[in-house]
């Protein structure tokens, strides 16, 4: 349940995830007028605690807060001086004393939102850690999906790479699978984490099989580092077997559309055609992005622990 | 109807009217008024839909927050004499957030308000422009407006619920 705070999408179920849609389809109207900006958080502050470093998100984070007219406040602790966990703790209780209404928090290791979370009096929303969850990407790309094709319900989602690595794979299978979609996963066997099919997929190492009858195509950033060790045998291989193009598209349905969650690898991951061009929606998702941020700020940003335990 | 006479014969520019409703009861209100103004003036009124969750003064640190419902607003309020409808008037925070939201999309020439029902209670020194009945109420009591259908407010029914619940409006 979205209590406080947002630590992963296995937490939600159906009707907190309908819920969160439904206020960034809202959200995003605002975001379209000439005034991008209403009162709802004025006099709440929120931290953005980012130990690893990603200026996408966090200035996703950062219009989405200031949309909502919170003051929002970007904390980044350099990872060299912060290896211990009790020193992470530590940091977090200390802002947590400045009294924030909101920490969102970004950690090269799964689990230390949740551990954050633990100590802290205001709600955590987790913007991506290590391996385990991203929820506001899940999210935003759900809210695309709905966009593009009216409905989660029934689709074929297929999505393709890292899935071992990937927080973004593990956050939107948990996302579409609960909104009723068959989720496909494929990718190298190098990259598939083992007994995926438990969380409800299907697996495939043919991306031909894979994407037979696909309506979403969503392709997952290749980490480099990970291309020059023993995963893989190229950066070329990758994209000859796995890099989605136009060809590899004529595989999934003729209204298919392709999703990336940024930044693209161009050339390997997807095509520079496809990176730019319709089936490919990032720029949507990228949009969707701010209007999810605010929803999620918005329903919990200053509902914190202590005040509600008094009122219940 | 009434009300609707009333907005012709005291706008100094009825062409500059723009009626917006405030979710949910003055949605189908605004509509039945501007389906009036054509029928009597054969004037075309532009109608807008306002939401005032996000405007609110009351959204307090714990506890759920409200849904969020829809505003369109399909054209620039410069200029215009901008007219808020809601159901049921009372304590004035609602216009207050509406009129904070109004300023959001422009600078409307004039804001005036309808309300169906005025309930007494206001808290905030705001003045109801057209009303449609005046209730004494008690603090406490519900009123609730049936109306029927999202796009035809033609019948309604009015119901005074004493002591039943917080104000509604």
């Amino acid at each position: 349940m979205m209590g406080r705070g947002l630590l992963g999408i296995e937490d939600l179920d159906r009707d907190d995830i309908e819920l969160i849609l439904d206020t960034a389809q809202h959200m995003k109207e605002v975001g379209e007028r000439e005034v991008k900006k209403v009162p709802t958080l004025r006099g709440r502050t929120i931290i953005n605690l980012f130990f690893e470093s990603s200026t996408r998100t966090r200035t996703s984070f950062e219009i989405a807060g200031k949309r909502l007219s919170a003051d929002v406040v970007n904390f980044s602790p350099s990872s060299s001086s912060l290896s211990k966990s009790e020193s992470i703790l530590d940091t977090a209780k200390t802002l947590d004393a400045m009294d924030p209404d909101a920490v969102v928090v970004r950690h090269q290791v799964a689990g230390v939102p949740k551990r954050i979370a633990d100590v802290l009096d205001a709600p955590v929303i987790n913007a991506g850690d290590g391996a385990h969850e991203h929820p506001t990407q899940a999210l935003l790309d759900l809210m695309t999906v709905v966009e593009n094709k009216g409905r989660v319900d029934g689709l074929t989602v297929t999505i393709v790479g890292d899935i071992a690595h990937s927080r973004v794979a593990r956050s939107n299978v948990y996302a579409f699978t609960k909104m009723g979609a068959e989720v496909r996963v494929a990718g190298p066997p190098t990259m598939m984490p083992v007994e995926v099919e438990s969380l409800g997929v299907k697996a495939f190492t043919s991306l031909r099989e894979a994407l037979d009858g696909a309506d979403v195509v969503m392709a997952l950033r290749i980490q480099r580092e990970r291309l020059s060790g023993s995963m893989l045998p190229s950066v070329r291989e990758y994209n000859a077997t796995f890099g989605i193009d136009r060809a590899k598209m004529r595989f999934a349905k003729d209204d298919a559309i392709v999703m990336h969650p940024g930044p693209v690898n161009r050339g390997v991951e997807l095509s520079h055609d496809l990176t730019d061009d319709r089936p490919s929606v990032i720029l949507d998702q990228v949009r969707n992005g701010v209007a999810m941020r605010m929803a999620v700020l918005y329903l919990l940003a200053g509902r914190k622990r202590s005040r509600n335990e008094e009122a219940s | 109807m009434r009300i609707s006479h009333e907005l012709i014969e005291r706008a100094e520019a009825p062409e500059a009217l723009y009626l917006v409703g405030i979710p949910n009861g003055g949605v189908p209100l605004a509509r039945q008024i501007a389906r009036n103004l054509a029928e009597i003036a054969d004037l075309e009124v532009p109608v807008g839909v306002l939401d005032t969750t996000l405007y609110r003064d009351d959204l307090v640190s714990s506890g759920a927050r409200p849904k969020l419902r829809r505003t369109e607003m399909p054209s620039a309020v410069d200029g215009h004499v901008v007219v808020l409808v809601d159901d049921v008037a009372s304590t004035g925070r609602t216009i207050r957030a509406a009129m904070d939201a109004l300023m959001d999309f422009g600078r409307p020439s004039a804001v005036q308000v309808v309300a169906l029902v005025d309930r007494g209670h206001r808290e905030l020194p705001i003045k109801i422009d057209y009303v449609g009945k005046n209730i004494a109420t008690g603090r406490t009591d519900l009123v609730k407006l049936r109306v029927s259908g999202e796009t035809d407010a033609e019948t309604m029914e009015m119901v005074l619920l004493r002591g039943e619940g917080g104000t509604s409006a």
